[in-house]
């Protein structure tokens, strides 16, 4: 039983960032707009966070470097990409190049550095409860947020008229702008939203994770954030669903080391990747009956006409 | 909003030209700005990263040691992007087809097999590199899969393979534990130019590439109908073209020069097979592609320069004391610039004040 007390909470631990990642992203893409630079944002996010908790020994401090860390990458991400009309696939490519190399300048001075990671819940006896105490109640505020956020953002698409509004922007923007809809605001906030969480995911690594900061420790949690978003068919219930299955995925290579099965740890490491592609495979073939589920105007560039 | 954009009449010829040199003027003046930040003094730090490495005749054979594989890449990549599909895996192609290569090298290694070897490697190389990249284009074409997220995680599967093979079955016996094969035979080993220079036969076979390239998209259908599907989709459709074979045609060419340049990097200045043979050239490529404009030599003069931050950045580290990463800032703002003054081909910039003057933004 301890055995799956603990592969859960790894689970959960492997989970969270992708969960905040694909959260964020979801927004953007239901607003129309494709940010593959959400490696970037998180690696700043990352790197950000961790000098933050490392000047102010205040986690809080640190968490919110990182979100505005990450909202200052998606801004320059909404400036090029809303303001100048540009491809939205190769500025995130060039979202990620800058912020790989952005977070090295910063983090250059912490590599080697510790700090003490955000506290978990421990309420009397709740936590004490076998099996699920742990699981349900012992948790950091990261994991809590995520589903918080999750929940926040389901309620907002489906259950408010800006949630309407932003997905009527995304399905078709040229529609939405003739009823009067700013389309680039509302896409620029939604993307800024996206950066926030990317950078919040960013910061859980160092602040939840592993109490240190390394150079590319985000090791593709970005770009499987957005494969998620394409399993989850752009649908929040979903994208729960999808990030807990990668995290129970990478974290089984962990295991399986540990029980010696004599695979190569090279392999076990290339599974989440793999599994990627995989998973995206099936979800599009399944799709190819049903038709596609993206937003229409997802990564369509779009001039206002005056 | 005072700024909007507004469609240009028609394409602006003047930018479509000057766009790569003010996206190049523009990263300088950011560049010099960060250098500032970083308390170093921005005109001799510029100066170590793109002026110093012109003066010396090490430095400028390095530099085209580097654009050899970063040109035959972008070359690649460039039929891709013209035609509007998104591979930007090339660097796992790349180290695929150089494992693919290094197989023969390893397997002849210590024989007295004869001058077949490297071309025989160089084959292997483009093989693997191109079979790898029809993994994302097949992924895409028979069940609709995004090429973007399918080939970038392939990058890394190739990463875990290379690692595995250079500490497993292919490490060297007598390589004290290190994590790479045996030196590979003469006969395996792509020749040097210039005797005891770096510079290698490789950069023949980058400037045979950018030739093939420019033929194949001035003067043959295929490239016409790369050009078309790019441009009009539609219409390319409407005409009979199939934009299956398409993607898997140029994903299989890019994967096979990213393939190749893998091959010769290993087969040349590296010598042997090791975890870190690319400092990202993959990536890298896809800067130089659209810095070059899509354009074969325009990619060459952009493979240069860009190959020119890559040492200039690894003077700067040794000169001024600034990070290596630094590289990375440049090119990714670079990318930036490049898109958006590509952008102000079709686009104007216009002021929409108090005062109703239209003023035309060069940027």
């Amino acid at each position: 039983m301890l055995m799956f007390e603990a592969i859960m909470l790894s689970v959960i631990a492997a989970s969270t960032p992708l969960l905040l990642a694909a959260a964020g992203e979801l927004v953007a893409e239901r607003s129309g707009v494709l940010n593959l630079g959400l490696e970037g944002m998180m690696i700043m996010g990352a790197a950000c966070a961790f000098a933050g908790t490392y000047v102010s020994d205040s986690i809080v401090v640190g968490a919110l470097c990182g979100v505005l860390a990450g909202v200052a990458m998606s801004a320059i991400f909404a400036i090029f990409t809303l303001g100048l009309a540009v491809n939205q696939v190769a500025s995130g490519l060039a979202l990620t190049i800058l912020g790989t190399g952005l977070s090295g300048l910063i983090g250059a001075g912490f590599v080697g550095q510790r700090i003490s990671t955000a506290p978990q819940l421990h309420l009397p006896v709740l936590t004490d409860l076998p099996l699920v105490g742990r699981i349900l109640f012992g948790q950091d505020a990261f994991v809590y947020l995520s589903v918080a956020l999750v929940i926040g953002i389901w309620l907002f698409l489906y259950r408010s008229r800006a949630g309407l509004v932003l997905r009527a922007v995304g399905d078709n923007h040229t529609s939405a702008h003739a009823l009067g809809y700013p389309v680039l605001k509302i896409r620029a906030l939604a993307v800024l939203f996206g950066g926030g969480c990317a950078g919040l995911a960013g910061a859980f690594l160092p602040l939840a994770y592993t109490p240190f900061f390394i150079p590319g420790m985000t090791a593709g949690r970005g770009w499987i954030a957005l494969a998620l978003v394409v399993f989850a068919s752009w649908r929040p219930g979903r994208l729960v669903a999808g990030a807990y299955l990668f995290g129970a995925v990478s974290i089984l290579q962990l295991h399986a080391q540990a029980l010696g099965l004599g695979i190569p740890s090279q392999l076990m490491s290339s599974l989440p990747y793999l599994a990627t592609v995989i998973v995206l495979v099936l979800i599009s073939r399944t799709r190819g009956i049903a038709g596609s589920a993206a937003p229409a105007s997802l990564g369509v560039v779009f001039v206002p006409d005056r | 909003m005072p700024l909007v954009l507004e469609r240009r009449s028609e394409r602006s010829a003047t930018i479509a030209i000057a766009s790569p040199l003010i996206a190049i003027a523009l990263t300088l003046a950011t560049m010099a700005a960060l250098f500032a930040i970083l308390g170093k003094n921005p005109v001799e730090a510029l100066d170590v990263y793109f002026l110093e490495p012109l003066t010396d005749p090490y430095s400028l054979g390095e530099i085209a040691v580097k654009a050899t594989p970063l040109v035959m890449i972008a070359i690649g990549l460039s039929l891709c992007y013209i035609a509007n599909i998104w591979n930007i895996g090339a660097e796992g192609q790349f180290l695929v087809g150089a494992v693919a290569g290094s197989w023969l090298a390893v397997r002849t290694n210590g024989t007295d097999a004869g001058p077949w070897v490297l071309p025989a490697m160089l084959l292997l190389g483009a093989l693997g590199g191109a079979l790898y990249a029809l993994i994302p284009a097949i992924c895409k074409v028979r069940f609709g899969a995004s090429e973007i997220l399918t080939s970038l995680m392939l990058v890394y599967v190739a990463n875990f393979g290379l690692d595995y093979l250079v500490r497993g079955p292919w490490r060297d016996p007598h390589g004290m534990n290190f994590p790479t094969t045996a030196d590979f035979d003469p006969v395996a080993t792509v020749p040097t130019l210039i005797e005891g220079g770096r510079l290698h036969a490789g950069a023949i076979v980058t400037l045979l590439v950018v030739m093939a390239a420019t033929v194949l998209l001035g003067r043959t259908i295929m490239g016409f109908e790369i050009r078309l599907v790019g441009a009009a989709p539609k219409a390319a459709r409407f005409s009979g073209f199939n934009a299956d074979k398409l993607t898997l045609f140029t994903f299989a060419v890019s994967g096979a020069l990213a393939g190749l340049a893998g091959i010769i990097e290993v087969a040349g200045p590296v010598g042997h097979l090791q975890p870190d043979i690319s400092p990202g050239y993959g990536f890298t490529a896809i800067i130089v592609a659209f810095l070059g404009r899509l354009n074969p030599v325009g990619i060459l003069i952009a493979g240069l320069f860009l190959a020119l931050t890559f040492i200039g950045g690894e003077n700067a580290e040794i000169a001024i004391k600034v990070p290596l990463d630094l590289t990375k800032v440049f090119q990714g703002i670079l990318l930036f610039y490049v898109l958006a003054c590509d952008s102000m081909i079709i686009y104007r910039i216009r002021f929409i004040s108090t005062l109703r003057k239209p003023a035309h933004a060069d940027v």
